[in-house]
């Protein structure tokens, strides 16, 4: 028989910490659909996903039932549409994302990610029509997200890239001003992004990877949170072992579950991102974790400390739980999902210098965060650029993912629904940065990039 | 296969009667049973085979639900395989 405890444990984990599997994701190759017509590039884009996509969601759903471990999102990514849409003569890509969108739709995932351009060196022609097509294409479509890569610690940071990224962001939320220009939220813009992130918006089947496979995000901050709440006041050794068993249970949940979904779809297992996202519920935030540990409010000096003992903690407790970690792996601190860190902007003590500050130390960046409509393209540009500067000087990766929400300033909020939440618009620096961004070129790798 | 049938709620007349007549009717065996009653609230674990059931698990386990909606019960059904993964090396 098996101990009684454990099934207790198991059960009020999902019952009443939102233990849960954010999300089974599979990435489709479509490196076999480009075609100089792109008519004809399209119905292999779309055949493919169908072929591979078309018993996802019902597969995962009957797992999910039999083991009873909620798994709130099926997902879809693909080869980036950069490389696939650049051997065809269309002048832009809208088309492009618009067949994603309806083969998303057919098989019932909840977003598809791939509209996607790795410009960490230089652009092709590809990159720079699909990075001219992002605006209208999430504004066009549902669920196809966007993400582009702008430096990587081996090849610097592409400062022209990071301008025009500027633009983008700004068009975009013009495009979609009826919907609190929620276009922004399907876009990230990357420093040494990963090949096998499941997560979104910036997850994509890289080129490295093979024909199809199964990623699963696996989540867990209430259960986190529990757990520390039974070693109150106890030193950070204790914290951090309590961290690293917590994290080995729900990663162990986790690859169980994606193994059976892979062995019934035949589609081989990828990897195992160990990040603790949270949604917008009550009791499924990192920031609450981080006051448990002994914070007024999250953001109090030791926010940052605190962060990086969690992270680490996480990953060591979740890469003895799995044969194979990937993706991003580590906290997630996105501001609008996450309740608690919306207590804390409402409350005063956090602000996106100190979010920056923490990006340091987890695995993604500025992440979800309304700022004023009236930001300029270079400050957003500005604020990329200081990103990938952390990511490149760190090799680690880092993203930002920030709404300049139209005819909104700052104090007011910006409703975006479901596990998006909703975002209070955060103050930003305004000293003028434009001499800078005009620069153009490309940062250098830094030397100790050079391991050869 | 193996599958482990929780029950927990307030303690009344027939909750195993009721269970073991829906496990019985769809050829589950039951392994093990570990039951106790605190404070008026009754835990059960069950492991059952589900290797001979006659029915689809997921069916199983909505019929199992609905015996707990009627009793006024929370009653679970899981796979063993997750409870041993989380919980042992």
């Amino acid at each position: 028989m098996i101990n009684k405890r454990n099934i207790i444990e198991t059960i009020n984990m999902i019952e009443e910490q939102n233990f849960d599997i954010r999300t089974i994701t599979l990435g489709i190759s479509l490196l076999d659909c480009s075609d100089t017509n792109g008519e004809k590039s399209r119905i292999k884009i779309y055949d493919k996903i169908m072929k591979y996509g078309e018993n996802l969601v019902a597969t995962v759903e009957k797992v999910e039932k039999e083991y009873g471990i909620p798994i709130i999102n099926k997902r879809i990514s693909v080869t980036p549409i950069s490389i696939i849409a650049g051997n065809s003569n269309d002048k832009n890509y809208v088309e492009y994302a618009r067949t994603l969108d309806r083969a998303a739709e057919e098989v019932g995932v909840d977003f598809i990610g791939g509209f996607s351009a790795l410009v960490h060196k230089g652009e092709t022609k590809g990159d720079n029509i699909l990075i001219d097509s992002i605006p209208r294409s999430l504004a066009e479509t549902n669920k196809v997200c966007s993400s582009v890569n702008l430096a990587s610690t081996k090849s610097g940071i592409n400062m022209n890239a990071v301008k025009k990224i500027g633009k983008t962001i700004k068009e975009t939320a013009f495009l979609t001003k009826d919907y609190e220009s929620i276009g922004c939220a399907k876009f990230v813009a990357f420093a040494n992004a990963v090949e096998d992130n499941p997560f979104m918006a910036g997850a994509f089947h890289g080129v490295g990877e093979r024909e199809v496979s199964l990623s699963v995000g696996v989540s867990g901050p209430g259960v986190i949170k529990h757990a520390l709440e039974q070693v109150k006041g106890e030193s950070f050794d204790i914290l951090s072992d309590t961290i690293k068993k917590t994290a080995f249970k729900i990663t162990r949940a986790g690859e169980l579950v994606v193994k059976e979904v892979s062995k019934r779809m035949d589609i081989p297992f990828g990897i195992m991102d160990l990040s603790l996202a949270p949604t917008p519920e009550i009791g499924d935030s990192v920031a609450e974790i981080l006051e448990e540990m002994g914070f007024e409010s999250c953001g109090a000096p030791g926010t940052t400390a605190a962060l990086a003992m969690l992270n680490d903690a996480v990953k060591k407790g979740g890469i003895m739980a799995s044969s194979h970690v990937g993706g991003l792996s580590g906290a997630f601190i996105p501001v609008s999902e996450d309740q608690g860190m919306l207590d804390a902007v409402n409350r005063g003590s956090m602000n996106i210098e100190k979010l920056e500050a923490m990006t340091c130390v987890c695995s993604v960046g500025l992440d979800m965060i309304g700022i004023p409509g009236d930001t300029s393209e270079e400050t957003i540009s500005g604020i990329i650029a200081d990103e990938c500067a952390i990511g490149v000087i760190n090799g680690k990766s880092t993203a930002v993912r920030v709404i300049p929400v139209w005819g909104k300033k700052v104090g007011d909020i910006a409703e975006f629904g479901g596990l998006l939440g909703r975002a209070p618009i955060m103050k930003v620096n305004k000293f003028s940065n434009n001499k800078f961004i005009e620069r153009g070129g490309r940062i250098p790798a830094p030397v100790h990039s050079f391991k050869n | 296969m193996r599958s482990v049938v929780t029950i927990i709620g307030k303690d009344k007349v027939g909750i195993i009667a009721k269970v073991s007549e829906e496990l019985a009717k769809n050829n589950v065996n039951i392994l093990d049973i570990n039951q106790t009653v605190m404070q008026e609230y009754f835990t059960m674990i069950m492991l059952v085979d589900i290797s001979k059931c006659s029915i689809e698990l997921v069916t199983l386990k909505k019929n199992l639900e609905k015996i707990g909606e009627e009793m006024g019960l929370s009653i679970k059904l899981q796979r063993e395989d997750i409870f041993k993964k989380m919980h042992e090396i």
